[in-house]
């Protein structure tokens, strides 16, 4: 269940502070068991799929809850369940396809079964043959299947917990962020254009840092500057929410500029030597109607919620060892969609991803740090950009949904 | 070009997609847009998404310009540790000819070295391809790359 042994001793040199990561963080073997146990098995709220993914009785995603397998499912009461993807048995995996549908989940190994909502109902030979062998008669099929998952679902997305005494997925979120997951969501029926996974050469911390980092964006990603893509995304900001472990990033047209005729043009305006040969990249739709450009959400401790003009993806973050991380992507449209659209979507997939034109740096950054700090787990890293709280800002100079994260790292590892 | 043969087209394929890899492997990707039409498909993407009818790809370019632009923003925007590609290529399976179209079929294997050294098996996977080929020319209208692996290591940077 969860890790075994005490806890591990906190690296961090304060006991309030998050302006700094220690860098042990990202390479213990103890912290990050640690992390498991107190943080995706404990009170926080995993993403696991879109609600799309499980349109019929049956249909079941496997995914994962920090290291731990899962599967989610719509079972025959039409309401979605999510348990281990475990068996009661002796602990095979129940599910061996990443999605699919199922009557029910029966162990390839001694054909245990477990029902759609998770409970152990049926064990081969259960009564021997002939009177003989069989399990013995004080075993009982009740309470014994793998371990459930609490489930909830916002805006079509999936969401489920290991933890009984943990706030409703919207108040988790907060009515800030949970307006904006709101604005590119609600109400829509979302469509999977294209999933793929990236191999993260980093702890998970330092890519969701990279998520929360607006710092950085306009330093590292040198696209849209090198082809003088004049954005005119005047104004933007950053929402932290109150306890620090989600946050939105966005900028957005200058309405003003925005109504000028010449908006049109000048936003794909390239004048230098290295203008676009073929600008139709960023042709699009202002399809949310409120001139914002790009929005960059997250929730604590895995999920990501990405709009870039007319690219729409969630990114799933799962850690698969200290210095290694699943970053699972799943682009998506809606069921309303115009060829237009979907075409303006496929083509603004190339800004993002491991190919991506603003985001290939994003992949291979994490990496540069694992790697950076490989002989300085002593010291540690400077979050201090735009102050040391971790606040809502207008400006998007700051590190402080940075900060956000460790205040709520802190706060549910104890470190 | 008077009725093209199977084979015939083979044989074109075969040494355009070796001038194709050297391009990539050995220049820099300097010229790979001339590989295509103006008017062209270049799509990377995973068996899965491909078996599902699933149309986003990591790269996905609808015209020549937009390849020239994959190579210019690679050489003049974006930031990533040096690297080489190493491209082994099957031989090409032909699956129709029509006029001056061939549907062809190749598998790749791909090796990527860093800048450190390092060497690693980076992806696997079979172009499905349409040329249109003429007495001076074989050029890629479609181009997907279809790799067998859902999981990409963590920068795809030089195309397929």
């Amino acid at each position: 269940m969860t890790a075994i042994g005490a806890p591990p001793i906190s690296p961090f040199a304060d006991k309030q502070g998050y302006s700094q990561a220690p860098y042990a963080l990202f390479q213990s073997e103890d912290i990050y068991a640690h992390e498991q146990a107190t943080i995706f098995q404990g009170r926080s709220w995993n993403y696991l799929c879109l609600e799309a993914e499980l349109a019929a009785s049956g249909d079941y995603v496997a995914t994962h809850a920090g290291d731990t397998p899962v599967i989610v499912v719509r079972a025959e009461d039409g309401f979605l369940y999510a348990f281990e993807n475990r068996c009661a048995h002796r602990g095979a995996l129940l599910a061996l396809d990443s999605r699919g549908n199922a009557k029910d989940f029966t162990c390839v190994y001694h054909a245990w079964t477990h029902s759609l909502q998770g409970d152990l109902v049926g064990v081969a030979f259960k009564d021997g043959i002939g009177g003989k062998g069989g399990m013995d008669p004080s075993f009982c099929m009740a309470n014994r299947g793998p371990r459930k998952m609490r489930i909830a679902t916002v805006h079509g997305l999936v969401f489920g917990t290991f933890a009984n005494d943990i706030a409703s997925i919207e108040d988790y979120i907060g009515e800030e962020v949970l307006s904006r997951i709101e604005r590119v969501l609600g109400g829509k029926q979302p469509k999977i254009i294209g999933r793929f996974t990236q191999d993260l050469p980093n702890n998970w911390k330092l890519y969701f840092e990279n998520v929360k980092d607006s710092y950085h964006a306009s330093i590292l990603h040198l696209f849209f500057t090198t082809f003088e893509i004049n954005r005119l995304s005047q104004k933007g900001g950053i929402l932290v929410s109150e306890d620090g472990g989600n946050h939105v990033s966005y900028s957005a047209i200058d309405p003003a500029l925005a109504q000028s005729t010449e908006y049109t043009e000048q936003n794909i305006r390239s004048q230098s030597e290295f203008g676009l040969n073929d600008p139709s990249l960023l042709d699009g739709a202002d399809e949310f109607g409120d001139g914002v450009t790009l929005q960059i959400l997250s929730v604590f401790p895995g999920f990501v919620l990405q709009q870039i003009q007319n690219a729409i993806a969630i990114r799933q973050i799962l850690p698969r060892a200290v210095d290694r991380t699943d970053l699972h992507w799943t682009y998506i449209g809606f069921e309303d969609d115009s060829p237009e659209l979907l075409r303006a979507r496929l083509k603004q997939g190339n800004l993002v991803g491991p190919a991506g034109y603003v985001s290939m740096e994003d992949g291979c950054v994490g990496g540069f740090v694992q790697r950076g700090i490989a002989g300085a787990s002593g010291h540690s890293s400077v979050i201090e950009m735009g102050g040391v709280t971790a606040e809502s800002s207008e400006s998007r100079v700051t590190e402080a949904a940075i900060r956000g994260f460790w205040k709520a790292y802190r706060r549910e590892t104890g470190l | 070009m008077s009725a093209m043969t199977a084979s015939g087209a083979l044989h074109r394929i075969v040494a355009a997609q070796a001038a194709y890899a050297r391009c990539i492997d050995d220049s820099g990707g300097e010229g790979w847009a001339d590989f295509f039409e103006d008017d062209c498909l270049y799509v990377v993407t995973t068996a899965e998404n491909h078996q599902q009818g699933l149309q986003a790809g990591l790269v996905y370019a609808d015209s020549k310009g937009m390849l020239k632009d994959r190579i210019a923003a690679l050489n003049e925007a974006n930031i990533y540790e040096r690297h080489n590609y190493r491209h082994i290529l099957g031989q090409p399976l032909i699956s129709r000819v029509e006029g001056d179209l061939v549907w062809a079929e190749t598998a790749f294997i791909v090796a990527r070295i860093m800048r450190t050294g390092e060497t690693s098996l980076f992806a696997t996977g079979r172009y499905i391809d349409c040329y249109r080929i003429g007495s001076d020319h074989v050029l890629l209208r479609e181009r997907k790359v279809v790799c067998d692996s859902n999981r990409i290591d963590t920068l795809l940077a030089l195309p397929l």
